[in-house]
C-alpha cells in the first residue's frame, strides 16, 4: 500500500513538473465551457442543472484522456526508467495502480476546477445539488474507466501515438455500445446479446449517475471496468517490460 | 551468496544467455566481460528481476528472483544499463523516492540520501533536473540510487561508462571501498577495470561462460606473461639479434615488431627468461634501449578466448 502512495505521488509531480498538467487542464476547462454554453445550450434552455455540462463529458474524454494515459508506460519505456522502476521492491500490480491513481486524481482535480460552472448554476437558480454531485462522481468515475484502458494500451504499446489511436478506438466502442447503431447492428441475434452490449456501454452507465439516480450497479461497473483493466495492464507488462 | 543455475533466455530463436551457471560469495567483486551482445546486459538483468529467464533459476540472498522476487530485490541494488531514471525530477527529490520506496522513512531516509549524496560527489547538483545533467553526473546518480539502502548485493552493469578518467577512479575506490562485505558483480568492456577493482573475472560470449578465474590466472593466460621484449639501437643487427635470442635455452619463439627495433622473445611453458637474456645482452654488448619483462597482455587474453573458442 504504501508503494503504491510513494508511486502515485511521484507521478503526480511529474505531471506539474512537465507542461503537460497546465495544457491539459487549460484545454479541458476551455472545451467543457464552450460544449456546455454554446453547443449545450445552457442559457436557452432556461432550466437550473448542468446537463449540458455533464452530457459532453463522455466525448471530452474521448479524447483528452487518451492523451493522459498513453505516456503512462509508453514514456517508462521510451526513457528506459521502466528498468528501474520493475528492479525496485514493488509489484507490477503496486507500479500500476500508483500510476493510474496518479493519473486519476490528476483528472479530478481537473474535473474540480469547472466549479465556477457550479456556482454559476447555483447564482442563476436553484439546481438539485444532490443530481450534480452524483453527476461529478460518474464524471470521475468514467474518467478511471478511460484511464484503466488507456493504461492497459500503453503497457502494451511502445509507441505514444499507437497508444492513443487505440485507445481513443477502444474508449469509443466502449461508449457506442450503447447506440442504436451498433444495436441495430445486432437486431438479429439473442436479447441475452444485445442486453449484454448495451449493459456494456459507458454511456448507459454514466447517464443515469448523470441524472442524480446513484444505483450500486452503475457504481459498481464502472469499478469493475477499472480493475479488469489494470489487471490486463500487469499482464500486458510482465509479458512486455522488457522488449 | 547469489547464485545461477542453468540461467537461460531465449529471443525466439536467439540465444542470448545459454545455461550460465556460477555463485558468488561476499568480498567478491565479479568483473563480466564480453564482447557487445555476448549476454552480459541480460544475465544482468535476470538477476535484477527485469528479464523473466526462459529456463533455469537465479537466487539473491537465498531468494528465488522468480519465486520471490521482492525479497531478493529488497536486497539488491541494481544499476541499469545506461543508468535510467525520471529525467524531470531534481536529484534531491529522485534520490528521496528511492529511499521511500525501499521503505526508509524519516531520519533514517534522510541519513541515507545525505550518505550517498557525499559518497557520489553530487551535492552541487542536488536541486537540478537530472535531463539536465552530464553524462558522468547521470551515471554517479545512477549509481547513488543503487547503494542508498546498503544492499549486501551490488549488479552495476557498466558502471564507470562515460565517466572521465577522475570519475573512474572515484567510482572504482567507492567499489573497493564497499567490497569487503558485499557482492558485487560489475559489467564493463574496459578491460583495466577488471585488473583494478575485480577479484574475479567470468568471460562471456554467445550467452555462454569460457573463463571464469581470477584477473591474474586470465593474465597469465596471455602468451605475453614473462615473455621478454628487448629495445635496440638503430645501428643493431636484428637478425642476429633475433638469432641469438631464439638459441636462448627456454625461448619458445622470437617475434620482432613491426617497426624493426623492439625484439620479442616468448618463453616455453613456466620457463624464466629474463635473466639468461640479460647475461647474453651484455656478454655480446648488444646497444640496448630497454629491457622488459612483459606480465601479460589481457586485452589479447580477452581477444583470443572470445574469438576462438565461442565459435560454435
Amino acid at each position: 500500500m504504501s508503494a503504491i502512495r510513494v508511486i502515485a505521488a511521484r507521478e503526480l509531480k511529474a505531471y506539474f513538473a512537465t507542461p503537460v498538467a497546465f495544457v491539459f487542464i487549460v484545454i479541458f476547462l476551455a472545451l467543457s465551457g464552450v460544449f456546455t454554453f454554446y453547443l449545450g445550450g445552457f442559457y436557452e434552455r432556461g432550466q437550473a442543472d448542468l446537463q449540458p455540462f455533464f452530457g459532453f463529458h463522455p466525448w471530452l474524454y474521448l479524447f483528452l484522456v487518451p492523451a493522459i494515459s498513453m505516456r503512462l508506460w509508453a514514456e517508462e519505456r521510451k526513457s528506459g526508467s521502466i528498468e528501474l522502476l520493475m528492479t525496485l521492491p514493488v509489484s507490477a500490480w503496486d507500479a500500476v495502480v500508483g500510476k493510474f491513481l496518479a493519473a486519476w486524481l490528476f483528472t479530478a482535480v481537473a474535473l474540480g476546477l469547472t466549479f465556477p460552472m457550479w456556482i454559476t448554476v447555483n447564482y442563476l437558480g436553484e439546481p438539485d445539488n444532490g443530481v450534480i454531485i452524483t453527476a461529478y462522481l460518474g464524471s470521475l468515475l468514467m474518467a478511471g474507466a478511460f484511464l484503466a484502458i488507456g493504461s492497459c494500451i500503453s503497457a502494451a504499446n511502445r509507441n505514444q501515438v499507437v497508444a492513443f489511436i487505440i485507445t481513443v478506438v477502444i474508449c469509443f466502442i466502449f461508449l457506442l455500445s450503447g447506440f442504436p447503431l451498433v444495436l441495430d447492428f445486432l437486431a438479429g441475434a439473442p436479447q441475452v446479446v444485445t442486453e449484454t452490449v448495451a449493459g456494456l456501454s459507458f454511456l448507459t452507465h454514466f447517464n443515469a449517475l448523470s441524472k442524480g439516480v446513484i444505483d450500486l450497479r452503475d457504481v459498481m461497473y464502472f469499478l469493475l471496468v477499472i480493475v479488469a483493466w489494470l489487471y490486463a495492464t500487469t499482464i500486458a507488462l510482465e509479458l512486455k517490460k522488457a522488449d | 551468496m547469489i547464485k545461477a543455475e542453468g540461467l537461460t533466455k531465449h529471443y525466439g530463436a536467439l540465444k542470448a544467455v545459454d545455461g550460465i551457471s556460477f555463485k558468488v560469495e561476499p568480498g567478491e567483486v565479479l568483473g563480466f566481460l564480453g564482447p557487445n551482445g555476448a549476454g552480459k546486459t541480460t544475465t544482468m538483468r535476470m538477476f535484477a528481476g527485469f528479464v523473466p529467464p526462459s529456463a533455469g533459476h537465479a537466487e539473491i540472498c537465498g531468494y528465488s528472483i522468480s519465486t520471490q522476487a521482492r525479497e531478493a530485490k529488497s536486497r539488491l541494488g541494481y544499476l541499469p544499463e545506461g543508468a535510467p531514471s525520471y529525467g524531470e525530477m531534481a536529484v534531491g527529490e529522485f534520490l528521496d523516492f528511492i529511499a521511500a520506496i525501499r521503505g526508509l522513512r524519516g531520519s533514517a531516509a534522510r541519513n541515507s540520501v545525505e550518505e550517498v549524496i557525499d559518497r557520489l560527489n553530487i551535492r552541487d547538483v542536488v536541486k537540478q533536473k537530472i535531463e539536465t545533467l552530464s553524462k558522468g553526473f547521470k551515471r554517479r546518480v545512477g549509481l547513488a540510487q543503487a547503494i542508498i539502502h546498503d544492499p549486501p548485493v551490488l549488479i552495476l552493469d557498466e558502471p564507470t561508462d562515460g565517466l572521465d578518467p577522475n570519475q573512474k577512479h572515484e567510482v572504482r575506490q567507492l567499489i573497493a571501498d564497499m567490497s569487503a562485505n558485499k557482492i558485487i558483480v560489475i559489467s564493463t568492456h574496459i578491460l583495466e577495470e577488471v585488473d583494478a577493482v575485480c577479484n574475479r573475472a567470468i568471460i562471456i560470449a554467445n550467452g555462454r561462460i569460457l573463463a571464469d578465474e581470477t584477473p591474474e590466472a586470465l593474465i597469465n593466460r596471455s602468451r605475453y606473461h614473462n615473455a621478454v621484449s628487448v629495445k635496440l639501437g638503430r645501428d643493431a643487427d636484428m637478425e642476429a639479434i633475433a638469432t641469438a635470442l631464439g638459441k636462448v635455452s627456454g625461448v619458445a619463439q622470437v617475434e620482432t615488431a613491426s617497426d624493426g627495433r623492439v625484439v620479442t622473445a616468448f618463453p616455453q611453458a613456466d620457463a624464466q627468461i629474463l635473466t639468461a637474456i640479460g647475461d647474453l645482452a651484455g656478454a655480446q654488448a648488444w646497444p640496448l634501449e630497454q629491457l622488459q619483462l612483459e606480465s601479460g597482455r589481457l586485452d589479447e587474453v580477452f581477444r583470443t578466448i572470445t574469438t576462438t573458442e565461442a565459435r560454435p
